[in-house]
């Protein structure tokens, strides 16, 4: 009897022990401080990094399983960058293409921003502007920009023009949207600071509503500047005329199958989106992250 | 003067050093809720007065009518200057201003000139321990700063009349004991007239030379009483039994109020 009390006692002992003393250890682990910044480094990149390796591995696995035969339908990471970045003619190519869609995604974003901004101010400032317009702005979101594409080319030409109205069309709402919730966002006790002082609605726009909006409308833009791309590859697709962007280039590739320039084409347009959603990240940053704070 | 042609028609049947006047004000909202009713308050220069009350009594809507905010929907209002600060719940700053900035902005608003309202603001800042702080934003301000910018900010008016909705009701304690104590030697200083909203009772009877005990809705006076203890406060007098009854007597009325 006492033999078997004995051994309770020491397994209970024995699970309640090793969780005791390691807690401590888990609360306050001695930390390097030198390498701590070359750690947060290796914790943000090493995962994605990680994925990245996977991804390509995969690549070659799938490149390797296919046919002799077979193997142009997918070329290896080696062969796009040797066939589509290391030869002179197709990286010329690639480039005068890169160049020329994002001169539709500047001057669409620019419009896109510049309508879709004042298009909010005024809904903010008059009631009647909100009910009466917001409707269609939503609109515009839901129509498939496909189904009219015919009528752009129809009105605006095949080339340019027409190529930033697809792209306007596609990066408008989300500058509206944004810009209108940002300045519809500033507490009441904010305005009636203002009202207190017989401040004019122009004041209030300038100097309270605007700011205060910002943050919301760099959301937007980085949102649209995102759209804004797809747009103007999207247009390419429908509107050959002209010097050829990405997306006609992406065709021509599709069209004499090839792939490895196919490809690299399709990493530059990835890339191309992804540059964009950066620099306005950094741009917000720069504007108002003196400021802001970022609901996490 | 300016003020009072504007929101009330009656001139002057209000007595010499009066700055604002309640006459039997009712406040009914659109949708029939009852704020006030046949409420009486004078605040004359060289006064505190404090108003203390249950939430949801209508005391925050008397500062409203106060500062032309909101119309009382009867009785009469009376406000004999246009040199009005309003200090809110909140601290209400523009958070992409730093603190000098922040302090700016009334002035700014009123059309003073650049180095006018730098002055002006300088000053403030300086008469609410503010020094050194000016390049602050306001997300780097503990709450208590934040409150000081925002008086800062309203003293930048020079006001006669100071309007208090519950400023510091989301401290802490101690600095709420702080701010109490600087609002007091402002108040002796600057020689403003104040009128302040609170549900503490104890900073009610610390701060004000009269207190104003209000009901529950709709809100009515229930009394009022006078703080007959020297200015400025020694913060020791918290412990005095002449505080105590003070409080004591607040307190009742409040019950009484309430019932």
């Amino acid at each position: 009897m006492s033999t078997t009390e004995g051994t309770v006692e020491q397994t209970v002992e024995e699970t309640v022990e090793p969780t005791a003393a390691s807690t401590p250890a888990y609360v306050a682990p001695p930390r390097p401080r030198a390498g701590r910044r070359i750690l947060g480094w290796v914790t943000i990149a090493g995962p994605p990094l990680i994925v990245f390796g996977l991804i390509v591995a995969a690549w070659y696995a799938v490149n390797a399983s296919l046919a002799e035969n077979k193997k142009f339908l997918l070329p290896t990471l080696d062969e796009v960058i040797s066939q589509g970045y290391l030869d002179s003619t197709i990286r010329s190519q690639i480039l005068e293409s890169l160049w020329q869609t994002s001169k539709v995604v500047i001057v669409g974003l620019a419009i896109a921003a510049v309508i879709g901004i004042a298009w909010a101010v005024a809904m903010s400032m008059a009631t009647w502007v909100q009910r009466s317009t917001y409707p269609y702005a939503v609109i515009l979101q839901t129509i498939p920009i496909l189904a009219i594409v015919p009528l752009i080319g129809v009105w605006f030409g095949y080339e340019f023009k027409a190529r930033v109205v697809v792209c306007v069309m596609i990066a408008l709402f989300p500058m509206v949207s944004n810009t209108l919730f940002g300045l519809q966002s500033v507490d009441r006790p904010l305005h009636e600071l203002f009202a207190l002082q017989r401040a004019r609605r122009g004041t209030v726009l300038a100097k309270l509503m605007f700011p205060a909006a910002l943050p919301a409308i760099f959301v937007g833009l980085r949102t649209s500047a995102g759209l804004a791309v797809v747009g103007a590859i999207v247009g390419d697709f429908f509107f050959q005329r002209g010097t050829p962007g990405l997306g006609s280039l992406l065709m021509i590739y599709a069209r004499q199958t090839l792939y490895a320039e196919l490809f690299a084409a399709i990493f530059v347009a990835a890339l191309l989106g992804v540059l964009v959603f950066a620099l306005f990240g950094l741009l917000s940053k720069l504007a108002v992250g003196r400021w802001y704070e970022p609901v996490k | 003067m300016p003020v009072a042609a504007t929101r009330d028609a009656t001139t002057s049947t209000t007595p010499p050093g009066t700055l604002i006047d309640f006459r039997d004000v009712a406040m009914r909202f659109p949708n029939g809720t009852v704020a006030l009713s046949g409420v009486d308050i004078t605040v004359r220069r060289g006064e505190f007065v404090t108003v203390v009350g249950p939430s949801g009594c209508g005391k925050s809507t008397l500062l409203r009518i106060a500062s032309g905010l909101e119309t009382a929907s009867d009785g009469t209002v009376t406000v004999n200057t246009d040199r009005i600060g309003y200090v809110f719940q909140d601290a209400t700053l523009l958070a992409w201003r730093d603190v000098r900035r922040n302090v700016e902005l009334l002035a700014e608003l009123n059309g003073m000139s650049r180095a006018g309202r730098r002055q002006k603001a300088q000053a403030a800042i300086e008469l609410v321990g503010l020094e050194g702080f000016e390049k602050h934003m306001p997300k780097q301000l503990s709450g208590g700063m934040r409150m000081r910018t925002s008086l800062a900010r309203s003293l930048t008016l020079d006001p006669e009349l100071f309007l208090f909705d519950e400023p510091f009701g989301a401290l802490d304690e101690i600095t709420r004991e702080r701010l109490n104590d600087e609002l007091i030697r402002l108040f002796v200083e600057q020689g403003f007239a104040g009128m302040f909203i609170t549900h503490s009772v104890s900073e009610a009877v610390y701060l004000s030379t009269k207190v104003v005990v209000m009901s529950g809705r709709p809100g009515h006076i229930v009394r009022t009483i006078d703080v007959p203890l020297p200015m400025p406060r020694d913060p020791d007098i918290r412990y005095t039994p002449e505080f105590a009854a003070l409080v004591g007597e607040v307190s009742h009325a409040l019950r009484e109020g309430h019932r």
